[in-house]
């Protein structure tokens, strides 16, 4: 009997990745620990020297981890995180210095218990790579796994426990194969991979990525064989895999691609290829029955209940962790053609067809199709310019339209706009010209509130109608942009206005008055830096069209490869956000904008705390590009 | 002659006197302390038993969480009325062994560590008296006692002893199993690990003569 480590297993227990083993693995190593007291300002380890054979975990206390000589502050470990452990992965010596920000309590653990029993389970290992990652400069992996695992297995949906439906004749070649043939293959029966094997059994795969990583950046030769980029081993399933289960394999192998072979094992033949893009299309099934259903429909009480059916398909996507980009478009795709629905409901209840034409626009994160929860309707309607003297009347009448649009939006679960964002206001039902001349206002005269109007109204999305008039805004606003150069410094100083905490420590930003207190807002502190960068960056290139958040990343990413790193780190952290926000609104049933952070998981914490690193990383290329730092 | 002749102890005793052979380590942080506690039915060394022990080493400043040991004694004698401090019923669930064993498991644990105690002339009394019963002579270990440390550092002179319920509050240590013998021997633990650095800011070369030092006869210097 050994009451101490009892002690120590209950406190280690609350804690990832110690929660994720078995109680005896847990008290193995809680027996095995050893306790250090660390006073204030005290130095548990030091750059530059050996790496001791163990990691720590913070039982009381906080530790500060810094990089040169204790004065740059990197990051803060407070009860239950975890330090010292990618140093011990890498051997050699220690790359930051940890020191007592505060008198502490540490549990040590030495490294082979390491590999006994936490590397050894798949969800604690899983936990800790990922924490490694977000402890490095940016979060690569998708997120969320855990609980998406578990709520995938007793999630209802009839599609889930159907056999996956696999590409039947994949493309391979043997291991002897240059780069450059594969890649020649591949482009020629338009496929993404190419497995290689040997006797018929898959060993490795190239995909799209690997030659894009390992070949256009010149790394690897294009004479080379295959082997020298593949992946491998492959991951294998039997060909009785179900959508669900294939989901999760690459969610828990980051993979995209499974190989199918007879046995399910990698020493058999193989038999097909089973892709991320295959488990989409049955996903996608899903989503255009009920695209169909709204075109169907005959009256906005059918529309209701196509909404609350889409709820519940994005609640099962949410928590079977699909990528959030396949979610949110599917998501826009409905909303979209039951907005353009609703339009031709509202037109034939108008006395006569529209005089002219006309599109109508969603804005803000509805335009940047990144809406996954139902909320509050942001539109606008542009139509086309009339001689001044019919002016009035053509307004009036689309005023008249947008007002039908709007109440039959509600009526279907879209609350009205409490700022009056919508196309049935007078300021935002105008012609062509006059949002030009609306734009150039704003774009010329860049204080507060316009900058906040630029934010929401540049960011727009045609729903419905004429996509020339809503190139001819784009242009505009490229051409004002151009004659004033310094309104993206601007646009940049509001992107800047809202730092990422650096961690949830004690001294975590959270909303210091109003109703919520002591919640920390994800949307301000998190999500709108993100994608106010994104917009700012997106439009000092002159690029249209690419409206989401993502898009608009990957796009940065493609025209400027020095900081795909970055890009791409954006990309996650605006995926993880995304989700989380989604997660926590489907939860407390609201908009899931603040969070309480006493309800978050130490896994949450980690999460959120990487996509502030991403979040500060490309505050500070704006700041540095735009050269905000004289401005501020 | 028989009375002249040295008394033959049990191999367990012979083994644990053998540690004590090689010279004294006076450096605090090689030399190993153990920290311990006991339970026992009362506050009277001739009449009150040992109920349980709890160990736990401190090597280089850090508490081995592995190196210790528990224990739960069988003893004929029963109080009712400290059932309520420690919680050990006479016919417990918990696995009982006999004082002997108890005391065999003490000596192999502890070895020729320092041993640490919050008031620790009390636990040491009554694991002599229950060597003596077992004819067997008193604890060669040199013994520091966290009440005397803690006067050493001078913090608070208003009183000679504090509680060790006083002194966790005072250096924020949760009171996790309170009146175990291992949940003591753990809080006594964090308290001594707690006190060396207070002590180490008056004397950068603190060894364990100092600690050891009676603090009466600081005052007499």
């Amino acid at each position: 009997m050994n009451t101490i480590a009892l002690r120590i297993s209950d406190f280690l227990k609350n804690h990832p990745p110690f929660s994720m083993l078995q109680t005896e693995q847990l008290l193995a190593i809680s027996q095995a620990v050893e306790v250090h007291y660390i006073e204030k300002g005290q130095i548990v380890f030091e750059t530059e020297t050996p790496v001791k054979d163990q990691f720590y975990i913070v039982k009381d206390g906080a530790i500060g981890l810094y990089r040169n000589n204790h004065s740059n502050l990197v990051d803060e470990c407070d009860e239950g995180d975890i330090f010292g452990l990618r140093a011990l992965m890498r051997q050699g010596t220690y790359q930051l210095s940890a020191m007592a920000m505060e008198e502490s309590i540490l549990y040590s653990i030495s490294a082979n218990l390491l590999t006994e029993y936490i590397t050894v389970n798949q969800k604690a290992s899983t936990f800790l790579l990922q924490t490694f990652v977000s402890n490095s400069n940016f979060n690569t992996t998708d997120s969320f796994i855990d609980g998406a695992i578990k709520n995938a297995a007793d999630m209802p949906d009839f599609n889930e426990e159907l056999s996956a439906s696999y590409s039947k004749n994949p493309i391979h070649c043997s291991p002897e194969t240059s780069i450059q043939e594969a890649a020649k293959t591949m482009t020629l029966k338009r496929v993404g991979s190419i497995i290689i094997t040997q006797n018929k059994k898959p060993i490795g795969i190239i995909t799209d990525k690997d030659l894009r990583v390992k070949i256009a950046t010149g790394t690897v030769s294009i004479d080379k064989p295959v082997t020298e980029i593949m992946s491998a081993p492959v991951i294998t399933y039997p060909k009785n895999i179900s959508v669900a289960e294939a989901q999760i394999a690459m969610l828990q192998h980051k993979i995209t691609h499974l190989c199918i072979t007879e046995d399910g094992s990698n020493q058999s033949e193989l038999k097909g290829v089973l892709s991320e893009h295959d488990i989409i299309v049955v996903r996608e099934n899903n989503a255009s029955v009920l695209v169909k259903e709204i075109k169907r429909a005959n009256t906005t009480k059918e529309l209701q209940l196509i909404i609350q059916k889409t709820q519940q398909l994005l609640n099962r996507y949410i928590a079977q962790e699909l990528p959030i980009r396949y979610i949110t478009s599917i998501n826009s795709a409905i909303i979209n053609s039951l907005t353009n629905k609703i339009i031709e409901f509202a037109i034939s209840k108008m006395v006569t067809a529209p005089p002219v034409p006309f599109a109508w626009l969603a804005i803000g994160s509805q335009g940047r199709q990144e809406q996954l929860l139902l909320t509050d309707q942001d539109n606008c309607l542009v139509f086309e310019d009339v001689s001044p003297e019919l002016h009035q009347q053509t307004q009036d009448y689309f005023l008249l339209l947008a007002k039908e649009i709007t109440i039959q939006l509600n009526q279907v679960g879209f609350e009205f706009c409490p700022a009056n964002m919508m196309g049935s206001n007078p300021k935002w039902c105008l012609s062509v010209s006059q949002w030009q001349a609306q734009f150039k206002r704003w774009i010329t005269k860049p204080d507060q509130d316009n900058l906040m109007l630029c934010t929401i109204f540049f960011d727009f999305e045609r729903v419905y109608g004429d996509s020339d008039m809503v190139d001819q805004l784009s242009d505009s606003i490229f051409k004002s942009i151009d004659s004033y150069e310094i309104f993206l410094n601007y646009l940049g100083l509001n992107a800047l206005q809202n730092p990422p905490p650096l961690s949830f420590f004690r001294n975590f930003l959270v909303e210091d008055s109003g109703e919520h207190k002591d919640q920390f807002d994800i949307k301000a502190r998190a999500i709108m830096p993100l994608v106010d960068a994104a917009r700012l960056l997106i439009l000092s290139k002159e690029i249209k069209a690419h409206n989401s958040t993502i898009a608009r990343y990957t796009k940065l990413a493609e025209l400027e490869p020095q900081n795909s790193d970055l890009y791409f780190a954006c990309i996650e952290a605006f995926k993880n956000l995304l989700y989380f926000r989604t997660q926590q609104g489907l939860l407390h049933e609201d908009s899931g904008r603040y969070i309480n952070l006493q309800t978050l998981s130490k896994a949450n914490k980690l999460e959120l705390k990487s996509a502030f690193k991403a979040v500060k990383a490309i505050q500070e290329l704006i700041q540095v590009r735009f050269k905000l730092s004289q401005l501020m | 002659m028989s009375w002249f002749k040295k008394r033959i102890y049990p191999e367990y005793w012979q083994a644990y006197e053998a540690h004590f052979k090689q010279a004294t380590n006076n450096h605090i942080n090689s030399v190993r302390f153990v920290v311990f506690d006991t339970e026992t039915t009362g506050l009277d060394i001739k009449e009150d038993r040992i109920l349980s022990i709890g160990n736990v080493a401190i090597l280089n400043n850090s508490i081995h969480v592995i190196d210790q040991l528990e224990c739960y004694l069988k003893q004929d004698l029963f109080k009712a009325e400290t059932v309520k401090i420690h919680g050990l019923l006479k016919e417990g669930s918990l696995k009982k062994i006999s004082e002997e064993e108890a005391i065999i498991l003490f000596l192999a644990h502890i070895k020729d560590a320092v041993l640490v105690a919050h008031h620790a002339a009390f636990d040491v009394a009554i694991i002599n008296k229950a060597l003596r019963r077992l004819g067997l002579p008193k604890l060669k270990n040199k013994v520091l006692d966290t009440g005397v440390l803690f006067q050493k550092t001078k913090l608070d002179t208003s009183k000679m002893h504090f509680s060790l319920d006083s002194l966790s509050e005072r250096f924020n240590i949760p009171q996790h199993d309170r009146h175990t013998a291992s949940g003591d021997a753990y809080i006594t633990a964090l308290l001594f690990l707690k006190i060396i650095p207070i002590l180490k800011q008056s004397n950068k070369n603190l060894d364990l003569k100092d600690l050891l030092r009676s603090n009466q006869r600081i005052g007499l210097l």
